[in-house]
């Protein structure tokens, strides 16, 4: 795999400068951030690819990525993991490419972050002029819910490791007529369209393991989804689903919306059973998606509002709430992006390409930001669906709007080539963003 | 009809900002600071910056790691904005692409083309068969040496760099030229033809096999 083109990577960060020097050829030196050091926090999508940006745009600069886990997974895809048709590893993502790039990697986990320092639970103080912390969710759990819970019997699996293979093996072990129950969370959360692929691609391997006779109960706490008709359309054409019954009896798959009592209020792990609205619900096996924040150090480093997400500059990504602290992916208030890997990714070059500038004393560039997301709904025969967006920044800066894009065609406009190609471009696009993201 | 007015409008906005526009006067914060009511949206976003939002997609520097997803790196500066009027006037039928290239101003796909135009192509890591692809020689050298040269390494005017290239990539390309979903003038729907008419499918797999095992 070629390495990026870093000295054209320098054009980047000038906005006008950069469109000049690009559009003549010529190179245009700058003011030196020779000495200057960047602590990105959190190594997911966002963080390690704003690492990796950073340093491609100027190798001069100290660039620390700081991350708990030795390993990634990524949540993306992982549904392909808990329906059988891929193994955990697939998922997997090291940080030695990053390293082999010149980011130093600590790994340790962050405790809190001081004016210009960071610091961790192992002691070590990292000094920054300028901070990107890309933390991910955390969990609302509701009763009887929670992080051990999680990790032992009830999963949410949102975040990709372990409780994807529980969630997997659960599913396996499932009988045939078994029940299992997803619960997805409220807005905003993670991944708009992830539950949904998720039921898509557990009914998948159901019917394809010959356990026809089992379902798939969802209990939303919502009255609509994230690419809602394709879903439901998918789930007729595959899973016997009746959009006007929400489910039906031929159905694999039945959604019980909050008009209808899906909203949850408890879990018993040791019944296995949910408490909605309209009852208490039996499963063989369960998998609740919490309500969703910011995650917990931006919480810690006085970064999030009264909503629990980060407020911030939609050019910069640098926090409303503290100076020189950038906040970018699923924690920050976007607005107008959806809370995807992609946009995680998107919002990263943003944002690196805004740091450089700062430390230059030079105003950042004119951003440009995209998003695309593939949700997988049958292997056999393949379906794929997906959305996309090109984004501008808006005049005043106070949302960043979708200027062309949107879903994968229906209905009469089905196209059954194209549906079978979009899973291939589903799999296409995780090697490409993961090897833009890690390097490997 | 709104996606047509935002390029246009985008489009002139950035053609303003381009007269006589100096190294410290950038487009929006020149635009942000007239009297007159800021723009709507930000425009004039540098090559690189453009370009790192393909990248996500075609991988780094337009070198793509997925095998249905076209490296796009060394490929003509004019292929790429071709390529690109297509999707967005929908001549060509694609998935995303069609939804993502009405977002670009056409000033915006020129510098996305003259930046990926510019980056080391490198050949797709993948099998091929040997015997497919000696036969498949011979048919470029019959059918396809006239436009697409040098084994398909050649992209000057409208030629796509075929050398190298993803085979399911080239693969699904061809049977959109058969079935009209992809335009490439006439000349390139009747060679595909002939091509099938006299070797069949083994045909089309030979051609595949002959430009995918190419090294760049």
């Amino acid at each position: 795999m070629s390495k990026l083109n870093r000295r054209d990577f320098l054009k980047f960060s000038g906005g006008a400068l950069g469109a000049a020097a690009a559009a003549t050829g010529l190179y245009i030196p700058m003011a030196n951030a020779a000495s200057s050091r960047v602590v990105v926090v959190g190594g997911g999508m966002g963080g390690a690819t704003a690492a990796r940006y950073v340093k491609m745009a100027d190798p001069s600069i100290d660039v620390t990525l700081v991350e708990s886990n030795p390993t990634y997974h990524t949540c993306f895809m992982s549904n392909l993991v808990i329906g059988h048709e891929k193994e955990l590893g697939y998922l997997a993502h090291g940080y030695d490419g990053l390293k082999g790039e010149g980011i130093k990697i600590v790994m340790d986990t962050v405790t809190a972050i001081e004016d210009n320092t960071v610091v961790t639970k192992g002691g070590q103080r990292l000094g920054f002029d300028r901070c990107i912390v890309s933390p991910g969710v955390d969990f609302k759990y509701v009763e009887g819910h929670d992080a051990t819970v999680a990790h032992n019997s009830i999963t949410h699996a949102w975040k990709a490791g372990h409780q994807t293979q529980v969630l997997r093996d659960q599913l396996g072990a499932m009988r045939d007529g078994g029940t299992v129950i997803i619960c997805p969370p409220r807005n905003p959360f993670r991944c708009p369209p992830g539950p949904y692929e998720r039921a898509s691609l557990i009914a998948n391997y159901l019917k394809n393991a010959g356990k026809r006779k089992s379902k798939i109960l969802i209990l939303d706490p919502k009255k609509k989804f994230s690419k809602f008709g394709l879903f439901r359309e998918g789930w007729k054409n595959h899973y016997g689903f009746n959009p006007e019954q929400n489910g039906g009896s031929t159905s694999m798959i039945e959604w019980i919306n909050s008009e209808n009592g899906g909203s949850i209020s408890a879990v018993d792990a040791r019944n296995m059973s949910v408490t909605a609205e309209n009852g208490i619900h039996k499963g063989d096996v369960i998998n609740v998606i919490p309500d969703q924040k910011a995650g917990k150090i931006a919480t810690v480093a006085g970064l999030t509002d009264d909503s629990g997400w980060c407020p911030i500059d939609l050019h910069t990504f640098e926090s409303s709430m503290r100076k020189n602290i950038h906040v970018i992916g699923d924690a920050s208030i976007a607005k107008g992006m959806p809370k995807s890997g992609y946009a995680a990714s998107s919002q990263a070059k943003v944002c690196a390409a805004s740091v450089v500038a700062l430390l230059r004393g030079d105003t950042p560039g004119v951003p440009s930001y995209v998003n695309t997301c593939y949700s997988v709904i049958s292997t056999q025969p393949k379906d794929g669906i997906s959305v996309a967006a090109v984004y501008r920044l808006n005049g005043d800066k106070s949302k960043i709007e979708s200027v062309s894009g949107g879903l994968t065609p229906g209905g009469e406009n089905r196209n059954e080539v194209m549906r079978d190609r979009e899973v291939d471009y589903a799999l296409s696009w995780y090697e490409n963003i993961t090897a833009n993201t890690f390097a490997d | 009809m709104q996606i047509k007015a935002l390029a246009v409008s985008a489009l002139v906005a950035a053609m303003i900002a381009g007269c006589g526009t100096s190294a410290k006067e950038e487009p929006a914060a020149a635009a942000a600071t007239a009297p007159a009511e800021p723009p709507k949206l930000l425009t004039g976003a540098s090559a690189a910056m453009l370009a790192s939002t393909c990248e996500g997609c075609h991988g780094d520097n337009g070198v793509s790691n997925g095998p249905a997803t076209p490296s796009i790196a060394g490929m003509s500066a004019y292929y790429f904005a071709e390529a690109m009027a297509e999707f967005a006037a929908e001549d060509t039928k694609t998935t995303i692409m069609t939804r993502i290239a009405k977002g670009y101003s056409e000033e915006e796909i020129q510098a996305m083309a003259t930046y990926f135009a510019k980056q080391k192509p490198a050949s797709a890591n993948q099998e091929t068969k040997t015997s497919l692809a000696m036969k498949g020689a011979n048919l470029h050298e019959e059918y396809c040496s006239e436009c697409h040269a040098d084994g398909g390494k050649d992209v000057s005017e409208d030629a796509g760099l075929l050398a190298g290239q993803w085979m399911p990539y080239l693969r699904n390309t061809l049977a959109d030229y058969r079935s009209g979903e992809r335009l490439g003038g006439k000349k390139m729907l009747k060679k595909v033809e002939e091509v099938v008419d006299a070797h069949g499918e083994e045909g089309i797999e030979a051609l595949v096999n002959y430009y995918g095992g190419q090294r760049l």
